[in-house]
């Protein structure tokens, strides 16, 4: 069972979505329907599914709707036509009343440029949420100071926003997130305003966390390098459609058409390709002529960066295992190469 | 579709209406509408039945208006007299130095601490008396009436302006009104509001309402508007309603603005009170009336310099206000 799932959205803009709906179904592009209508197409027929606990990256360049497509899941903009299911509820069918009830308790979100209260200081920032469900305020300031030191922002808390960095206002961004304790995040772009140390540094930040927390959340990005580290499943967006959704191995290696070519085009492969999609299956592997003692152990969901050095310098056989310890397959400098091998 | 077609269709309807009411009701029409047709002299000049009655019509709806609910008005008129009495009458009951010495307070807190802003508003207070003994009490008196038409424009104001911009309908329907408000002469409010309210300072309190009040509607819907919308985002994303956001994220951040609002709302109604002195309204406006009828070149100066010192104080008090807000709203470093 997903955690979202997304069925069948579309988003037009302009003063007359339905009557334009038709056409966008009957398959013209975003550009014809400019042209002949003026309106701009947001989302051409997206189905998405988000698994609990996984991190779903939404990919694309700016104007393929991707911020379009995350504001459908707490319903900030509606769609023209679709579903909208979060934990088997219709999100589309709840009253005003009920909308603000599912935004405060089943997920909050994350923005591109931090989205921070100027006025308020940053404990306050951070208990917003709280104070949005009228959490007692000793209570709140509580739960607050705990995720401000979880983001290691301790002795900021009466500071203002524009008195931090870049780096520290989108840390704060996140603790203000996380202080609901809700069970979905939603990041548009979250890291996308900082800059390259930091953000890897948030990168590494938001792993950790997630190897504790578990939630399901929906990160946006238009970095291919930032989708392929965060991301459990990555779908790319172009031009309001949804071209390829996949593991981020399958997107490096059978990229669905040439928009996702051109995107893979400069990735690092080696940083993003695992041990289990390199190898070859023991069963079509000829161990006979390979000296046992150049064969080392691996685990399958190693990143065969890590690998590359020994492997050239050893001239050495990897063996490919899962958890229990199983052979799965081989490694060797040929598998290695053709898995590098650009197409 | 319909809406649009009834548009089209009634405006032609209402102006024919006009044209033929507007001849049979005028005393220069010709005998018969068919001598129109044979003399063709009424092209060259504007014919002087070619008019609509409107005046006719105001002045008749204005006095029936006026003897039914001219009750209403003067209760209207007791209350604003009554409160701007009372609290003239306290003003005035201060010794001056204690006046002075609040103004100092006020703009001392208001400004944060800043000295400098502090130290030059007491001169100008003290100048204004400083200049003719009887201007301290007839500025008490203009800053009386502005005071409680300063607290009027924000009363209708700000509500109206919040209206605006959580609603393109209000919007559309509030904006050719404050044009009106902005454009029509003050003369033409000032005649009628004599005529509800009698002379003297509540027709002044309305003129100045009307006058000042589009500046802080206008700013303070842009003020809402202008608020980041990732902030108000936000907001939303977190649940929160309606209210929650106005009061908690929309105006805080709009107050700047707002302030601005203010400040020009009081420039304005300074302005106003001075004009509204020839409809016999008393206060700094009177001095520089008196010396205009005299041709007292020094009177009139020295009372148009007693105003400006007003509105140096007036304008650095909810100025100062205002920069203190902003410094604290700036918004983060990109």
């Amino acid at each position: 069972m997903s955690k979202i799932e997304i069925r069948n959205i579309y988003k037009i803009f302009g003063n007359h979505p339905d009557q334009i709906l038709p056409m966008v179904k009957e398959g013209a592009n975003k550009e014809q329907v400019m042209e002949e209508t003026g309106h701009t197409v947001g989302l051409d027929n997206v189905s998405i599914s988000v698994k609990e606990g996984e991190i779903f990256v939404c990919m694309g360049l700016s104007g393929s709707g991707k911020s379009t497509l995350i504001r459908h899941i707490n319903r900030l903009i509606d769609p023209t036509a679709g579903q909208v299911t979060v934990d088997g509820v219709d999100v589309l069918s709840l009253d005003d009343k009920e909308i603000l009830d599912f935004r405060k308790k089943t997920m909050s979100m994350v923005f591109q440029r931090f989205g921070l209260f100027p006025h308020k200081t940053i404990i306050q920032n951070v208990a917003y949420g709280l104070e949005i469900q009228k959490v007692p305020e000793d209570q709140r300031i509580e739960i607050a100071q705990g995720q401000i030191d979880s983001v290691g922002l301790q002795g900021f808390e009466n500071q203002y926003p524009a008195q931090l960095s870049g780096g520290m206002q989108q840390r704060v961004g996140l603790a203000r997130a996380l202080a609901t304790d809700p069970q979905i995040l939603l990041m548009d772009e979250a890291f996308s305003a900082l800059d390259p140390l930091i953000r890897s540094d948030m990168q590494k930040q938001l792993i950790e966390l997630q190897s504790k927390l578990k939630k399901t959340i929906v990160f946006i990005t238009h970095d291919l390098d930032e989708s392929l580290k965060l991301g459990d499943h990555i779908g790319i967006l172009n031009g309001g459609r949804l071209v390829q959704v996949g593991r981020p191995e399958d997107i490096i290696m059978n990229p669905a058409d040439d928009y996702v070519k051109a995107f893979v085009k400069d990735v690092n492969r080696s940083k993003v390709l695992r041990a289990q999609t390199v190898m070859t299956k023991k069963d079509q592997f000829d161990t006979t002529n390979i000296n046992p003692s150049t064969i080392y152990k691996i685990d399958e969901n190693t990143v065969i960066e890590e690998i590359i050095p020994k492997v050239l310098r050893e001239r050495c056989t990897m063996n490919v295992v899962d958890k229990s310890g199983n052979t799965k397959g081989y490694i060797t400098s040929d598998e290695l190469s053709k898995a590098l091998t650009k197409h | 579709m319909i809406k649009k077609l009834f548009t089209y269709l009634a405006l032609p309807v209402i102006f024919i209406w006009l044209l033929i009411t507007s001849f049979n009701a005028s005393r220069f029409r010709p005998d018969s509408a068919a001598e129109l047709l044979t003399d063709a002299s009424w092209l060259y000049n504007w014919p002087r039945w070619l008019d609509i009655p409107l005046m006719k019509w105001i002045n008749d709806w204005f006095r029936v208006f006026n003897q039914e609910y001219g009750m209403y008005f003067e209760a209207v008129n007791n209350f604003l007299l009554g409160a701007i009495l009372s609290l003239k009458k306290f003003l005035m009951m201060l010794p001056w130095p204690l006046v002075i010495a609040l103004v100092v307070a006020i703009v001392f807190f208001s400004s944060g601490r800043k000295l400098g802003t502090t130290v030059f508003v007491g001169i100008c207070t003290f100048f204004i008396g400083f200049l003719h003994p009887r201007f301290w009490d007839k500025a008490i008196e203009t800053t009386s009436i502005m005071i409680i038409g300063i607290l009027f424009c924000i009363l209708i104001g700000i509500p109206l302006g919040i209206a605006m911009s959580r609603s393109i309908r209000v919007r559309n329907a509030t904006l050719p009104v404050l044009d009106l408000m902005q454009t029509i002469p003050s003369f033409c409010y000032l005649i009628p509001g004599i005529m509800l309210f009698g002379l003297g300072a509540v027709p002044a309190i309305i003129a100045t309402v009307i006058y000042a009040v589009p500046p802080l509607v206008r700013l303070t819907d842009l003020g809402i508007r202008l608020v980041d919308t990732e902030v108000i985002e936000a907001a939303e994303a977190f649940g929160a309603s309606k209210k929650q956001k106005l009061l908690g994220v929309q105006l805080p951040l709009a107050l700047p603005n707002i302030m601005q609002g203010i400040n020009q709302c009081t420039m304005m109604a300074l302005a106003m009170v001075v004009i509204a002195s020839m409809i016999g309204t008393r206060g700094l406006g009177d001095e520089v009336l008196l010396g205009l009828q005299q041709l007292n070149v020094g009177k009139a100066t020295e009372a148009g310099l007693a105003i400006v010192l007003l509105a140096i104080v007036l304008d650095r008090i909810t100025q100062a206000y205002g920069q203190k807000v902003q410094d604290r709203n700036k918004p983060p470093e990109k």
